[in-house]
């Protein structure tokens, strides 16, 4: 797991990915897509543009990885506030989990179009587009593999990552870091 | 950043000495420090988001980092809104409120 982004020229952006990786990050994304859900379809027959009318939640999400990736608008407070927050989401958190979909689904499709059966693995190559989604859902991946492992300030988070071999988050936390440096090297092909 | 047009400023100074009135008071867009997101991803989104510079967009990184906050934007509550909803499109922790400091 060494691979980088690398700028491409005129544009977009190329990572070595052998496959293992590949698989790894397949499987990422895919229960990405999972976590985030199809969100609430119309019933078989409803018409569809029913669905261009269709209020999203106005609750949190109850599980802590939504709960980041789909946060309250105006922040902890009083009745007022939460009343804003509610209805802020009732007309967002739809959109944003399609758009959080469409990224994750972006990854996928790319994935699957390399083919590493090769020696050596595949060289993936992103658009700009395409690349922007792939940061998108990197980052998405980390914020939520980062909640789930409590990754908190930078002190205790030093100690996540010298934990032994033989503790179950460590696979988490190897998946946790190498996202981060494909997502570091991602940043800097678009800066 | 552009200046009120002149006929916004008249209006203004001419309402000087009364108490401000709720609906002028401007909102603001205030993003958290999270211990998740990249240095250089959230300098990204202040760049590619609100076409900041890369100088202005680390300073506001630097002060989310160190601060906890900072406020990136102001203007309407509406525009306010559009800006936190896409806050959350990238992934940052973002919330609006009123400015009433």
């Amino acid at each position: 797991m060494s691979g980088h982004f690398q700028a491409l020229p005129g544009g977009g952006a190329a990572v070595p990915l052998d496959e293992v990786e590949i698989s790894i990050l397949r499987s990422l994304a895919v229960q990405l897509l999972e976590l985030i859900g199809p969100g609430d379809v119309p019933a078989k027959g409803e018409d569809p543009l029913a669905e261009l009318f269709r209020e999203g939640p106005s609750e949190p999400p109850s599980d802590p990885a939504l709960a980041r990736l789909f946060p309250d608008a105006y922040g902890d407070g009083d009745d007022e506030l939460r009343a804003a927050s509610a209805e802020f989401r009732r007309y967002t958190e739809n959109d944003l989990r399609t758009r959080k979909r469409e990224d994750a689904l972006a990854v996928v499709r790319s994935l699957d179009a390399l083919d590493a059966a090769g020696e050596g693995g595949a060289v993936l190559q992103l658009t700009p587009d395409e690349a922007r989604r792939w940061l998108g859902a990197l980052n998405d991946l980390r914020l939520t593999i980062g909640t789930r492992l409590e990754v908190k300030d930078d002190d205790e988070s030093e100690a996540l990552y010298r934990l032994p071999d033989s503790d179950p988050r460590k696979p988490m936390v190897m998946a946790y870091l190498w996202l981060g440096a494909l997502q570091e090297t991602l940043v800097e092909t678009l800066m | 950043m552009s200046v009120a047009p002149v006929e916004i400023e008249r209006t203004e100074a001419a309402e000087e000495g009364f108490a401000v009135t709720e609906p002028d008071v401007p909102w603001v867009t205030i993003v958290h420090n999270d211990p998740v997101n990249l240095m250089s991803y959230v300098t990204y989104v202040f760049q590619a988001y609100f076409g900041y510079s890369k100088d202005k967009a680390h300073k506001l990184m630097l002060d989310v980092h160190h601060k906890g906050r900072a406020v990136v934007s102001s203007g309407t509550r509406e525009e306010m809104e559009r800006d936190v909803q896409a806050m959350h499109g990238y992934g940052l922790w973002a919330t609006l409120s009123q400015d009433r400091g």
